[in-house]
């Protein structure tokens, strides 16, 4: 099996393994549980997230999109950086800000880019694609969306992506795919990408539009409406058909 | 001491600029600046103030915010000292703005003001283009507005701390063609350095290398193609560039 690369630490040696569909890893012809390797976040640039992409929620929030501060409604995506501090891996902790009462996952599909891509038409923009992993952005429950949102999208460890890399090819259909969150198990959260308002070629499109795109860098999409509240101790789950199960666990952050 | 990246003969060397023409590499050569490209200097997450200065903040019609409206630079848009910047063809409003930038010398989480410049490594400037054309109200200033290809000269260099000994008094100016367009002084910031250390590292960790681009002051103007743009930063440098059109 190949196309399903993950980058883990074991015995403290670092290793680039090919992952299974139930999640064991294979190294060096052993097969390995999951819970027995530390998992590290995929080779990654700068990470881009884009919010207010389902139709279904433009729609729900369109009244007060027409109205102050908005006036309009989005014209183009809307888009914001996740900063290396964010960035968490599969199984790794998620802390919640000491001033938070609660926060909220956010699945999306992470789309991985392949080689340099500026300017690429949307018709083009499949070929610039090298893989999708899973991503959960969490976040602090978002009162607007007139300001970056730094303190609530920003916190240390609040960008999971993983487990693991699937290559492009295997996933010919990536806007067929429903992604879905577990708390503690439960099923808690549906999202189906066939709602996006940009598809990725659109979203390809647009970014490289003004901005370059190198290998390894990522953007994501499909974060959900409504969100779901979780707290210390909730262990969530995002999963989608062919990308496997991203999981972490949010803990109370350390207080100095 | 100031701190440089360049590209010289196709490889990236980090330089000590010994005056503005001549650096000195870690093994001791020395380079004249005019045989080199200036790289923007190394950085990690860039952080860039919005709305800082109180005559800014009204310049645009906007009350003082009450929190610091921060938002993030694409490493993917900055440029190096005297590079140029494309101004994209069928916009009517692309306008500088000239920083202070703060860079971070060690890990940072959970300071309070009163420490806060102790984990300062240095200063350099920032010239933070904004296409007002591509504002739109969501996550303002967005992605487009301030993450372009080319449109954050940053540099020339990394001004060590303490040859800074008052980050709070500098004036801060813009000149185009050579004629003088923005003039403020850091004095007039609204959240200081150690207070956007203080707001920033109670969330996030803030690791060396990362930089805090502290707002600029009044006084924008258009910008185009053929214009030679500096922004200064007293005592810490001036940051040169030329706008050029897309085509």
């Amino acid at each position: 099996m190949t196309g399903r690369d993950a980058w883990i630490r074991r015995a403290g040696v670092s290793a680039q393994v090919q992952v299974a569909a139930d999640g064991a890893v294979l190294l060096a012809g052993e097969r390995i549980p999951e819970q027995d390797v530390l998992w590290q976040v995929p080779p990654h640039g700068m990470v881009i997230g884009v919010a207010l992409n389902l139709r279904a929620q433009l729609q729900r929030l369109d009244a007060q999109f027409h109205a102050q501060p908005y006036i309009n409604p989005p014209q183009t995506p809307v888009l914001f950086i996740k900063p290396e501090n964010t960035l968490n891996a599969h199984r790794a902790p998620v802390p919640m800000p000491p001033d938070a009462s609660v926060i909220q996952p956010g699945a999306a599909l992470g789309v991985i880019i392949g080689r340099r891509a500026r300017r690429v038409p949307a018709g083009d923009a499949m070929s610039f694609i090298k893989g999708y992993t899973l991503c959960n952005d969490f976040s602090l429950p978002e009162t607007g969306y007139f300001r970056p949102p730094v303190r609530s999208k920003c916190f240390d460890g609040s960008g999971c992506l993983g487990p693991v890399r699937v290559a492009a090819a295997l996933l010919p259909q990536p806007h067929a795919l429903e992604l879905r969150t577990f708390v503690n198990g439960a099923l808690r959260q549906r999202v189906s990408l066939t709602d996006l308002a940009w598809g990725i070629p659109a979203l390809m499109e647009f970014i490289t539009g003004f901005m370059t795109l190198n290998e390894d860098d990522i953007f994501f999409t499909g974060l959900p409406d409504e969100r779901v509240d979780v707290g210390p101790g909730d262990e969530v789950t995002v999963e989608a058909e062919g990308l496997g199960r991203l999981c972490n666990r949010v803990i109370a952050a350390g207080v100095p | 001491m100031r701190h440089a990246r360049i590209r010289a003969a196709g490889e990236d060397i980090d330089v000590v600029v010994e005056t503005p023409d001549r650096l000195r590499t870690a093994d001791g050569r020395v380079l004249n600046a005019n045989d080199v490209q200036w790289l923007p200097p190394r950085h990690g997450t860039i952080f860039a103030l919005g709305l800082n200065y109180a005559d800014h903040a009204a310049e645009l019609s906007f009350k003082a915010p009450e929190e610091p409206l921060i938002f993030i630079k694409a490493p993917s848009s900055l440029i190096g000292h005297k590079q140029n910047s494309v101004r994209p063809a069928n916009v009517e409003y692309m306008h500088y703005e000239a920083e202070l930038v703060a860079v971070i010398g060690r890990a940072a989480r959970h300071v309070g003001r009163d420490q806060a410049m102790q984990y300062i490594r240095g200063y350099t400037v920032c010239n933070d283009y904004a296409v007002r054309d591509y504002l739109e109200n969501y996550y303002r200033p967005n992605l487009r507005v301030k993450s372009r290809d080319t449109l954050t000269p940053l540099g020339p260099w990394v001004m060590d701390a303490e040859e800074v000994p008052d980050p709070h008094n500098l004036a801060v100016r813009t000149r185009v063609n050579g004629g003088l367009r923005q003039e403020g002084n850091t004095r007039d910031m609204i959240f200081t350095i150690p207070v956007l250390v203080e707001y920033l590292s109670r969330f996030l960790t803030l690791q060396p290398g990362d930089m805090i681009s502290t707002g600029t002051p009044k006084g924008l103007s258009d910008v185009r193609p053929g214009d030679v743009v500096e922004v200064e930063v007293e005592g810490v440098g001036v940051l040169e560039n030329r706008i050029i059109s897309e085509s």
